[in-house]
């Protein structure tokens, strides 16, 4: 017992000078740079980190972002706690006006339905809008409902239940997804809605958590159907499908379907970029594609910081895309980036001159 | 009692030391009170909006904001009964084993293994629950279910491996060192010369077991089973993992639901919305008010158990 007892008293003085350490080591550093605290969604985080790590090496400038969810990154920023808060779903324009907020798109993530259907490769199965939310809704329940036959001339679709996955915690995803069913189903408009968790009709009953908690279920059920980032359907090397759009071409999710989508669509007219790129124009466009957004003040306090924070995202937006495309999440359009710049210098201001010159 | 007595007339380290175990004690209740009071302050707003109907109706629409969190409370009540129903026999007949049957020597070793699998972190009990027990239950236990007992309502559905039936079974073996560490105890408290009386009048080892070791540590056992009840109960991460998350309420087991800890896991993080938040928190105080009861029942039964049968 004393041993123990000596053993535990050691390793607890251990344990403290090791903090006592470090605790130094990040004041010296912070008096040499600048931290940047950013909080928030946790589908750009990967993209995020690769780039604060790749600019801390040219810059020494640290980015401490939390992947703590977009509600407690809106939550953060408004207490401000932190330089800048992350949202994977657009805030309303009087939400941002009544916080004093300005937000802007940084990176392009698609969502993709997969499936688990053998005999099928990917992108073989032909999907419309409609059919995508009757299966949602519990109206097209077997693969080879007449409806799927038309969309799918010449394929034997089995005579197979679907089932169908969702997603079990709120997230960014349900948001894009339910998004995009909103805007393509009036039956689902008026009966369900979209939200980053919302009610699920009847015929939905299987909810994995996360994204790898829905690739996981579509994997192991037999005849399901779900929806995952599109990371997610290539690292696990998923069955997805080819989805019409709005121009009605069946396309291929890919970072040119992404993109397509994200140029396509009316960025110029979006007032405070409330705009989300689901159902977009555009015979190239994927229809469930979405954007990650920045939340920042519209008046800073400390204008060194600003600008440092502006900085980075310029960085990012120039220098980050290949990173990001390593990833598989897709760098904004250069079009777009000229936008959001131009913004930065009419709306981000520090003792009423803009910070972004 | 003593405590208290003639703390002045003593030296003065002692009052010291005893006033500041007083100050931990106090603090600790009013940590639980402070919690409290931020539990409701939090969930005035649902609280304002939904009233006592928060509890019994069953809706969860973050959309249309509305919130009824029936079917979260069902699955928690739900899968916590049958961890109970799996947990407390199990328990009972391994601690009988330690207790009557095993000799001392062995019964250690055996004992530090239950007592080792209480140790082991709950996320370890969910993923090992996803990834090797949910595909056993899809494939071998579900089926099988389904063939002894047929289209029974009860285990109707999909087997597709989680679900409210997982989920009790996981909780069922989290509680299970606990409750067989107090039933142990219980009975190991019943007198000697109780049990070897019965041996004596030519009774078997069975009917000494079920006639004056469980009916002697009857209460004890109820102890133990609250114990365990009140764990279950408040169980996060295991069950997340493997209870579905779905918020409906259905008649089978094999049926994916949900549980209050589970809801507040899954939405915590994403809920920006007031009412939202709110909803969520109220359901948090739910869970605080059941899981309080449930203690303070179980603690005072335990006492009087103990009282009881405090001499040997």
């Amino acid at each position: 017992m004393k041993s123990i007892k000596i053993a535990i008293v050691v390793l607890m003085g251990l344990v403290f000078v090791s903090f006592g350490c470090s605790d130094r080591n990040g004041n010296s550093d912070k008096q040499k740079a600048v931290t940047i605290n950013g909080a928030g969604a946790t589908f750009p985080y990967p993209v995020y980190s690769q780039w604060a790590h790749e600019y801390k090496k040219i810059t020494s400038i640290r980015l401490n972002y939390q992947s703590i969810g977009s509600g407690g990154g809106i939550m953060q920023i408004k207490a401000k706690t932190v330089d800048f808060g992350a949202s994977d779903a657009p805030l309303k324009p009087e939400e941002l006006s009544e916080a004093g907020l300005v937000q802007f798109p940084m990176v392009i993530g698609g969502v993709v339905p997969v499936l688990n259907l053998e005999g099928f490769e990917a992108g073989e199965i032909h999907l419309t809008a409609e059919n995508l939310a009757d299966i949602y809704l519990g109206k097209i329940n077997k693969w080879n409902d007449a409806k799927m036959k038309m969309s799918n001339p010449g394929l034997n679709l089995p005579d197979k239940a679907i089932a169908t996955v969702h997603r079990a915690d709120g997230s960014g995803t349900t948001w894009i997804f339910t998004n995009y069913l909103y805007k393509v189903s009036d039956e689902w408009k008026s009966k369900v809605g979209f939200g980053k968790a919302i009610s699920w009709p009847e015929a939905n009953n299987i909810a994995g958590k996360g994204n790898e908690g829905v690739a996981a279920f579509v994997k192991k059920v037999d005849g399901s159907i779900g929806y995952v980032e599109y990371a997610y359907a290539l690292q696990n090397k998923m069955n997805y499908v080819k989805l019409q759009n709005k121009a009605g071409v069946f396309v291929m999710p890919n970072a040119k379907s992404f993109q397509a989508a994200a140029a396509n669509a009316d960025w110029a007219n979006a007032d405070g970029y409330y705009l989300v790129l689901t159902d977009q124009p555009g015979k190239d466009s994927w229809p469930i594609t979405g954007a990650s957004f920045i939340l920042m003040y519209r008046n800073q306090k400390d204008e060194v910081k600003a600008k440092e924070v502006l900085k980075l995202f310029d960085w990012c937006y120039k220098k980050g895309g290949e990173l990001a495309k390593k990833l598989d999440y897709v760098p904004m359009p250069v079009k777009v980036v000229e936008m959001v710049e131009k913004k930065w210098s009419e709306e981000i201001k520090a003792n009423g001159s803009p910070v972004w010159k | 009692m003593k405590l208290f007595g003639k703390a002045g007339s003593r030296n003065l380290t002692d009052t010291a030391f005893k006033l500041t175990t007083m100050l931990g004690a106090a603090l600790l209740l009013l940590i639980m009170a402070a919690l409290f009071a931020e539990l409701v302050r939090n969930s005035l707003l649902s609280i304002e909006k939904f009233g006592w109907s928060f509890i019994y109706t069953n809706v969860w629409d973050p959309v249309k904001e509305q919130f009824g969190a029936a079917a979260s409370i069902w699955g928690t009540v739900v899968s916590t009964l049958i961890a109970m129903a799996l947990a407390v026999p199990l328990g009972i007949l391994i601690a009988l084993f330690l207790v009557e049957l095993l000799p001392e020597r062995i019964s250690k070793w055996v004992r530090t293994g239950v007592e080792l699998l209480a140790a082991v972190p709950s996320i370890i009990f969910g993923m090992w629950g996803l990834f090797v027990f949910a595909p056993f239950m899809a494939e071998t236990v579900q089926p099988f279910l389904r063939g002894v007992f047929g289209d029974s309502p009860l285990f109707s559905g999909p087997p597709i491996g989680i679900g409210m039936l997982t989920a009790g079974i996981i909780l069922a073996f989290m509680i299970l060192p606990f409750i067989t560490a107090v039933v142990r105890d219980v009975f190991q408290m019943v007198p000697a010369v109780v049990k070897e009386s019965a041996h004596g009048m030519g009774s078997t080892l069975w009917e000494v077991t079920s006639k004056v070791t469980i009916r002697y540590g009857f209460q004890g056992v109820v102890g133990a089973a609250l114990l365990g009840l009140g764990r279950a109960i408040g169980e996060t991460m295991a069950v997340t993992f493997v209870i579905g998350n779905s918020h409906k309420i259905s008649a089978s087991l094999f049926a994916p639901a949900n549980s209050i800890t589970a809801t507040l896991a899954n939405e915590f993080a994403e809920a920006s919305e007031p009412i939202y938040l709110s909803s969520l928190i109220e359901l948090g105080l739910v869970l605080f008010v059941l899981t309080f009861i449930i203690q303070v029942i179980s603690q005072i039964w335990l006492k009087r158990v103990k009282k009881q049968m405090g001499v040997q």
